[in-house]
Formats: C-alpha cells, sequence, structure tokens
C-alpha cells in the first residue's frame, strides 16, 4: 500500500494522462475534420468563396456595421419580450371566472405564435401592417417591423418559460402569502413571481441565444444588418467571405452567453444539491 | 344578517361539512372557541383536522355550514376572503416561510402591503416580536440559514405581527427534529399566557394536555368528544377516543 505522498504522485499521474489523452484526442479529431474538407473536390473552391483572407480584410467593416444593427434588435427585443412575456404568464395565471377571456387570449396568443414560423411572421408583420394604412401603425423604417416580430414571436416562447416557473412554485408559498390577507396579485408579485424569475434564468437565457440568431431574419425587410451587409458585398465582389464573417461575430456574441447560461444552471444545481443534502 | 347565534364566540362553526369530489372530509363539526381559549384538535391523520383550520381561514371553501367570527359570517358569499385572513393567523407543519426574504422582510410583508404600516414602523414592531421570541439575531437572515425550530418560530412571528384575534395552529411541531420540539411548544405556551385565542391540531398530547382549555377528538370527520383535557386523556367516554389514546400510549406519545 502506497504512503500519502506515492497516492498523491499517483494522483498526479493519473491526471496528467487524462490531460494528454484528451489533448491526443482533440488534435485527431480536428486533424479528420480539416483533412475531410481539405480533400474535398471543391476545397480550392470554396476556399476562395469562404475563407478569402483578403475579402476577410476587406468585408469586416461593412459586416461589422451591420451587426451593431443586430445587437440593438437584439437588446431592443429582449427588452419588450422580458415584459411582454411576463405579462402574458401572469394573466394566464389569472384567477376566477370573469378572467376568462383574458386567459384564452393568452393561451391564443402563445399558441398561435409559438405556431407560425418567425421567417413568416417578419414578412406579414413588415409588409401586412403598413399595407394596413393606419397612421399610428405605419413607418417606413424597416426596423420597428423586424422588432416588432421577434418581439411577438419570442414573447410566446418566453411566456412559457415564465408560465413553467410560475408553476413551480410551491402551493404552499400562495397558501402563506394568502393567508397573511395579501391578494393573489400582490402574492404574484411578492411572493410568486420574485421566486419564478430566479428560477427561469438559464432557459430564458438560452431562448435570448434563439433569439440573437433570429435577428438575422430581418434582413429579409431589408434592414441593413449584418447578413444583409455580408450579401451586399457578395453582390459586388462575387465572395461570400462576408457571411463567414457574419457568422464568426454571431458566435463571439453567443459564447460568452452560452457560457453564462451553463454556470448559472451549474449554481443551481449545486445549490439544489446543498440544499438536498 | 340573519340570525347571529355567536353571541361572543371568537369562533363558531355550525354543522360545517367539506367535500373533497366524493370524500366527505368533514361531516358536519359544531365547535365553539370562547375568546382567549385554547382548543386542542386531536385525532388521527385524515381525521380531518387541517381541512377544519382551512374552512376557517378560508383557503377551502366550506361544501355547507356556517362559519363565524366574532359574530360575522365569514361563509357568507358577500364576504371579502382577504380582509377575513388578515385577522386570522395560521402556522403551517411546513413553516412556508419566503425562501427569497429576509426573516424581517418575511415578517413586515403582510403588514406593509396588507395593513398599509409604514417600513420603519412595521421593522420595529417585527424586531420586537423576534426579540420576544428569541431571534433578534436572525432579522438579517435568509430562512435557509435558519433552523426548524427558528423557521417555525419565525412563522408564527410573522403571523402575529398582522395582530390576529385568532390563530390557528396546524401540526406546528410535526416537521421539526425532536430536539427542536421544545423551543416552538415554549412559544406557543407564551401565547397561550398572553391570552391568544389559539385553535391547535396537535399529535403533540402532553402538550395538550398542559395548554389546552378543551380537547376535541376527531375522528372521520366529526368531533367525537370534547372536554377539558384531564376528562379526555384520564376518562375518555367514547370507545373510538379510548382506542387513539392507546394506539398512542404504546407509540410512547404520552
Amino acid at each position: 500500500m502506497p504512503g500519502a505522498g506515492g497516492l498523491d504522485r499517483l494522483r498526479e499521474a493519473s491526471r496528467k494522462h487524462s490531460l494528454l489523452i484528451a489533448s491526443l484526442s482533440t488534435v485527431v479529431f480536428i486533424a479528420i475534420l480539416v483533412a475531410f474538407f481539405v480533400t474535398a473536390p471543391g476545397a480550392g473552391r470554396v476556399q476562395d468563396a469562404f475563407f478569402s483572407p483578403g475579402d476577410f480584410a476587406d468585408s469586416a467593416s461593412p459586416v461589422w456595421d451591420g451587426f451593431v444593427i443586430n445587437i440593438e434588435l437584439m437588446l431592443a427585443a429582449e427588452a419588450i419580450v422580458l415584459v411582454l412575456a411576463l405579462v402574458i404568464a401572469v394573466v394566464r395565471n389569472l384567477p376566477g371566472p370573469a378572467s376568462f377571456p383574458l386567459r384564452m387570449l393568452a393561451i391564443a396568443y402563445t399558441d398561435f405564435f409559438r405556431g407560425v414560423p418567425l421567417i413568416l411572421v417578419v414578412f406579414i408583420v413588415g409588409l401586412g401592417v403598413p399595407a394596413l394604412g393606419i397612421g399610428w401603425l405605419y413607418t417606413r423604417n424597416p426596423f420597428i417591423y423586424g422588432l416588432a416580430s421577434l418581439a411577438l414571436v419570442y414573447s410566446a416562447y418566453v411566456a412559457e418559460v415564465y408560465r413553467a416557473g410560475i408553476e413551480s412554485i410551491h402551493t404552499s408559498q400562495v397558501a402563506a402569502a394568502r393567508s397573511l390577507g395579501l391578494t393573489h396579485g400582490q402574492s404574484m408579485r411578492f411572493v410568486v413571481v420574485p421566486q419564478a424569475v430566479r428560477r427561469v434564468i438559464p432557459p430564458l437565457l438560452n431562448d435570448f441565444i434563439g433569439l440573437q440568431k433570429d435577428t438575422a431574419l430581418v434582413s429579409l425587410l431589408g434592414v441593413l444588418e449584418s447578413a444583409r451587409q455580408a450579401q451586399s458585398y457578395a453582390a459586388v465582389t462575387f465572395n461570400f467571405t462576408g457571411y463567414t464573417v457574419a457568422a464568426l461575430y454571431f458566435v463571439l456574441l453567443t459564447i460568452p452567453l452560452a457560457r453564462l447560461t451553463d454556470y448559472l444552471v451549474e449554481r443551481d444545481r449545486r445549490k439544489m444539491r446543498a440544499l438536498g443534502g | 344578517m340573519t340570525g347571529v347565534p355567536a353571541n361572543g364566540a371568537a369562533l363558531l362553526l355550525e354543522d360545517v361539512h367539506k367535500h373533497f369530489g366524493k370524500n366527505e372530509v368533514l361531516r358536519g363539526i359544531d365547535l365553539r372557541v370562547a375568546p382567549h381559549e385554547v382548543v386542542c384538535l386531536i385525532g388521527a391523520s385524515g381525521s380531518g383536522k387541517s381541512t377544519l383550520l382551512k374552512c376557517v381561514n378560508l383557503t377551502e371553501p366550506v361544501t355547507a355550514g356556517r362559519i363565524f367570527v366574532e359574530d360575522e359570517e365569514i361563509t357568507s358569499p358577500r364576504i371579502d376572503p382577504n380582509r377575513i385572513r388578515r385577522h386570522i393567523g395560521i402556522v403551517f407543519q411546513a413553516f412556508n416561510l419566503f425562501p427569497h426574504m429576509t426573516v424581517l422582510r418575511n415578517i413586515t410583508l403582510a403588514p406593509r402591503k396588507v395593513l398599509g404600516t409604514p417600513k420603519a414602523e412595521a421593522e420595529a414592531q417585527a424586531r420586537d416580536l423576534l426579540a420576544r421570541f428569541g431571534l433578534a439575531d436572525k432579522a438579517e437572515e435568509y430562512p435557509d440559514r435558519l433552523s426548524g425550530g427558528q423557521q417555525q418560530r419565525a412563522a408564527i412571528v410573522r403571523a402575529l405581527a398582522m395582530r390576529p384575534r385568532l390563530m390557528l395552529l396546524d401540526e406546528v411541531t410535526s416537521a421539526l427534529d425532536p430536539e427542536l420540539v421544545g423551543e416552538v411548544l415554549g412559544v406557543i405556551r407564551e401565547l397561550a399566557e398572553s391570552e391568544m385565542t389559539m385553535l391547535i391540531a396537535t399529535h403533540e398530547m402532553s402538550f395538550a394536555r398542559e395548554i389546552a382549555n378543551r380537547v376535541c377528538f376527531l375522528d372521520a370527520g366529526v368531533i367525537l368528544e370534547e372536554g377539558p383535557p384531564e376528562e379526555i386523556f384520564s376518562t375518555p367516554s367514547n370507545v373510538r377516543t379510548q382506542e387513539f389514546l392507546h394506539r398512542i400510549i404504546a407509540a410512547g406519545r404520552l
């Protein structure tokens, strides 16, 4: 039997061994991947069209200008979604027969906007709403219609996330709040919703990663965001490297958010385990 | 209002029935609790003790019968249940503190939002109550940092902060480790000494014997026997009461 020092050395050796295997398998994996693309019959053409260093440098700036609009869309849509979705979720949980039509409306809303593909909502809102000829709904700015489409669709998703959170709060919490004389609204506001929101932050961020990517669909209305800028670049130069640049920007924006989500999920799990133990 | 038979009772139940679908949980409860009286409800699990308390708190609507609190029929459909619940404190088996709030906020939430007490005043009252029940240093803690006994005492303080005219205690020591039961019973004892009117559902027979002015034995949704604790625990007249107490004694709980 090894002594304490021997055991430590053994652990250290085992750790180094694992690290070596992980590094080796990563290198082999990437090598296979690269080989697959490089040996493809059209490898040279794809490299020229999508990965041309010169075009990378040239398109980086205009695509970035477009990407700023993606970020603006994302932030504005998220702000609206956070509020609108919560309103829908709370309405869906209203008690009593008098609120039946409101509950129905909330259910119809979520069913509809979760069911219709975002690309269709973008077209219908972007082309249909201005055609209505209603003064206060009309704007020449396609950004607004794109933003409205994103907010409408993602509010339906996020409302369901909130609802799951609200329903996960044990009824004994509501019983305690109501027994103190708090009304249904006060119980929701001070007791249920604050706990529910905390619980759904990870899945909520997950939906926001989806929203972030889907801002590119607004290009269909002619908003000069990154995908549209890449398209313009391609139209002029017959080179698609601008799309690669746009993809890279999106990934770079997504990674921190994804890691933050992972971190929050892991923290929650640890907390639950600590409480369970 | 027609026919007010309450004449000074803090709480009066008249032929109260409660059905959950086909399941009759309460089958005609008549009960009168005088001001400053402490009434203990004993009986096996499922005998209807908790449901009775929930009906008094208007958490569960009664199927039939009437309940009066200080001459007001609270089972009347014209009643605003929120107003009634303000004046009836209830403490649950599982504490049900709000985990996202400090103890102090747990206690001040209802006085501030329901009664409109200014924040400083509500907090001063809460701190007084916490000090009275040995929790002065726990005001800023979150519930999950407290022991079960401390949580239950905080839950009692939360109910008291509304200055209730009547306290309902629903098996408040059942979820506690045995060594923590004493501190919670001590708090209830103090409430009894301060002449709080209380209706207590409990499995702690020796405690019921010590603290109750009257003990009611519930069985299958009816009060089979009631009387002073000495009588119920020493010379129960009903066979079912005798059987129940024998089982309790056999389990070493009396």
